[in-house]
């Protein structure tokens, strides 16, 4: 019974190609869906401070990044120069989605020379109501890599604030916009990065009594869509490894609920653990050593942890009710749970090895799938009152604030800088389903752009 | 699908059976036509009947009691199920050679994780009264689907009922 071993699943290894299909990209070639290792080059940082006052709904022009010279790349068919608006209209599109800024696009803006990216012409930019202004080039180098630059200026002081430079191979353009985008949020906002960043969840397919559900990824802003099962097996529950190479999520492609371990790389998955028994709620240690699952025994579920690299699991609870799911705090020490031993689900803390269980919650209607926060200062969890909503407790179970009013609004994700969450609501009736997301406060409520239904969204962190 | 629909239809002409009226549910599907005629059949284990091994066999042979509900967020097994149990591991009984799943559902008012948790409840309750009359535990395999597989597609009171319940499959 106790006795659990990685075992290789052969009835998934299909050869990737079979299972990989991007029919939800925007561009003709996707990223690799495998993280590729990303050289940072700060080409200088200046020290220069400018009036923060208010920077919600700051106005910023993001013009055509400039190409040095027009080449060929394999990022865009009409070579450098029309690569460098296409960056600037992915910036221009994550600053718009995020709600807190005003963003001026490349389309609507006149196109500086190389030369204007480090000198801006001033007068051209001081009469379009824009307090900041973003510049960029792009460069093609002799390996075929491309180096992006990135510059933030301030319009009335006519001063830069922030400038940063990366490489990226060309199937990875679209990193180089995130990484631009993360510069100017994190420069006007004083908040931690979180657009460099990929999705993992559930596209739902077909009527609500006979549902496809296949495993996808995508960009933060839904991008390099992929699906990554072919949907003859219910997959449910993804969660993102912390490097992006593996991912953890339920499947039936044994008839039984279970979960595996996927290699996005090669596209092969293994069972986590050969119980016999039903595996479900799959979770990552912030280190990403460790695995918690949650196993149903003759109808009693608890919850267990085992190394990611496979050994013996340990059981951390042991009460009669469920208990399932698992969160753990970002300094990996504690797990906030839900459990019903009280009678109704309820989240409960723990320390990781499983001591110290405690109710968190008393604020009547019921709380489950708790998500620590990556910040360490909020839950994040589905508040039952009637209907669902999303809510956020502090970790010591007080100062609850409900964020969202859907009727059934679910499964919290956070943003890898901890400021917006992404959920799935459900429609009554119909059973369609969409990601949403919600900022910390409550406001910038919005639907995320899937190509079909869509639920169980997991927000991985920062690329490495 | 077609198996559960004709578990309605089944239920439909047995509506009057006192130990399923008190959760029968409020709404019910049309029978296919097909089905109807399975209901024809008077008895199970006449030649022209349902195939011995096939779910239809079983279902006729139950009278339609393949299929027990939950109130909401429970999982204890009364009296109507009890019945309904009963006549199931009568079925077992005279046919050893008969193994089945029992399949674990809820309705859609839950989390995903915890209504597969809730389902995987359900079954095994129903399996262990199954045991308690005798039963082989071998003979008995569970699968909780939790609210991922609706037999009732509303968003209401009724539709819920008819989603909360545990479903005995013969497996072939």
């Amino acid at each position: 019974m106790n006795r659990f071993v990685f075992i290789l699943c052969a009835l998934v290894a299909a050869p990737l190609s079979a299972q990989n299909q991007d029919v939800g990209s925007p561009i003709a070639e996707g990223g690799e869906v495998e993280t590729v290792f990303q050289e940072a080059e700060p080409v200088g940082l200046t020290g220069s401070t400018t009036d923060e006052s208010d920077w919600s709904d700051i106005g910023v022009a993001i013009a055509g990044f400039a190409a040095d010279r027009d080449q060929p790349t394999p990022a865009n068919a009409n070579g450098t120069a029309a690569l460098g608006r296409e960056v600037a209209r992915v910036i221009t599109a994550n600053l718009r989605n995020n709600g807190i800024f005003r963003p001026v696009g490349p389309d609507s803006l006149p196109q500086p020379s190389f030369a204007q990216i480090t000198s801006p012409s001033w007068g051209s930019w001081s009469g379009r109501g824009v307090e900041m202004l973003v510049h960029g080039y792009v460069s093609g180098r002799a390996d075929g890599r491309l180096v992006v630059g990135c510059y933030l200026y301030d319009v009335a002081l006519q001063e830069e604030l922030v400038r940063e430079g990366w490489v990226v191979p060309p199937a990875d353009w679209r990193r180089a916009a995130h990484k631009c985008s993360d510069l100017i949020y994190s420069r006007l906002t004083g908040e931690s990065p979180f657009f460099d960043s990929r999705i993992a969840y559930i596209a739902e397919t077909g009527p609500k009594d006979a549902r496809v559900k296949r495993l996808a990824i995508m960009d933060s802003d839904g991008a390099n869509h992929r699906f990554l099962t072919l949907g003859s097996a219910t997959a449910l529950t993804p969660r993102y490894s912390p490097d992006y190479k593996r991912l953890l999520y339920l499947s039936y492609v044994d008839g039984n609920p279970r979960i595996y371990v996927y290699d996005i790389g090669t596209g092969r998955q293994q069972l986590v653990a050969e119980t016999g028994n039903p595996t479900l709620a799959p979770r990552w240690s912030p280190d990403g050593r460790f695995i918690l699952y949650s196993m149903a025994v003759a109808g009693n579920t608890d919850i267990y942890r085992v190394p990611a690299s496979g050994g013996t699991p340990v059981r951390l609870t042991n009460t009669p009710g469920i208990d399932i799911g698992g969160s753990y705090s970002p300094d990996g020490s504690k797990i906030v749970f839900e459990s019903d031993r009280s009678g109704s689900q309820q989240c409960y803390v723990m320390d990781a090895d499983g001591s110290n269980q405690r109710r968190l919650t008393f604020f009547g209607g019921r709380c489950a799938t708790p998500e620590w926060s990556p910040r360490g200062d909020q839950i994040a969890f589905t508040r039952i009152a009637g209907d669902f909503n999303i809510a956020v407790m502090n970790p010591n179970g007080r100062n609850l604030r409900v964020l969202t009013s859907g009727w059934q609004d679910e499964a919290p994700t956070w943003a890898p800088n901890g400021r917006i969450i992404q959920f799935f609501r459900t429609a009554r009736n119909s059973g369609s389903s969409a990601l949403w997301q919600v900022d910390l406060t409550g406001r910038n409520e919005r639907k995320l752009n899937t190509p079909v239904d869509a639920s169980d969204p997991a927000w991985g962190p920062i690329l490495p | 699908m077609k198996t559960n629909f004709a578990t309605y239809a089944v239920l439909a002409g047995t509506i009057a059976l006192a130990a399923c009226a008190k959760k029968a549910p409020e709404e019910l599907p049309p029978p296919p036509e097909q089905t109807v005629t399975e209901t024809q059949t008077p008895v199970a284990t006449t030649p022209t009947g349902p195939v011995l091994g096939s779910q239809a066999h079983f279902e006729n042979a139950v009278n339609g009691q393949n299929v027990i509900y939950f109130d909401t967020d429970r999982f204890n097994i009364d009296s109507a199920d009890a019945a309904a149990l009963q006549t199931q591991a009568q079925y077992l009984a005279t046919y050893p050679s008969i193994s089945i799943t029992i399949e674990g559902h809820t309705d859609e008012r839950g989390t995903r994780e915890y209504n597969l948790a809730l389902g995987e409840r359900r079954a095994n309750a129903a399996k262990n009264y199954l045991v308690s009359l005798g039963v082989a535990t071998s003979r008995i395999r569970t699968v909780s689907f939790g609210k991922e597989r609706p037999i009732a597609l509303a968003s209401n009171a009724a539709a819920w009922a008819q989603n909360r319940r545990a479903v005995s499959v013969v497996i072939n």
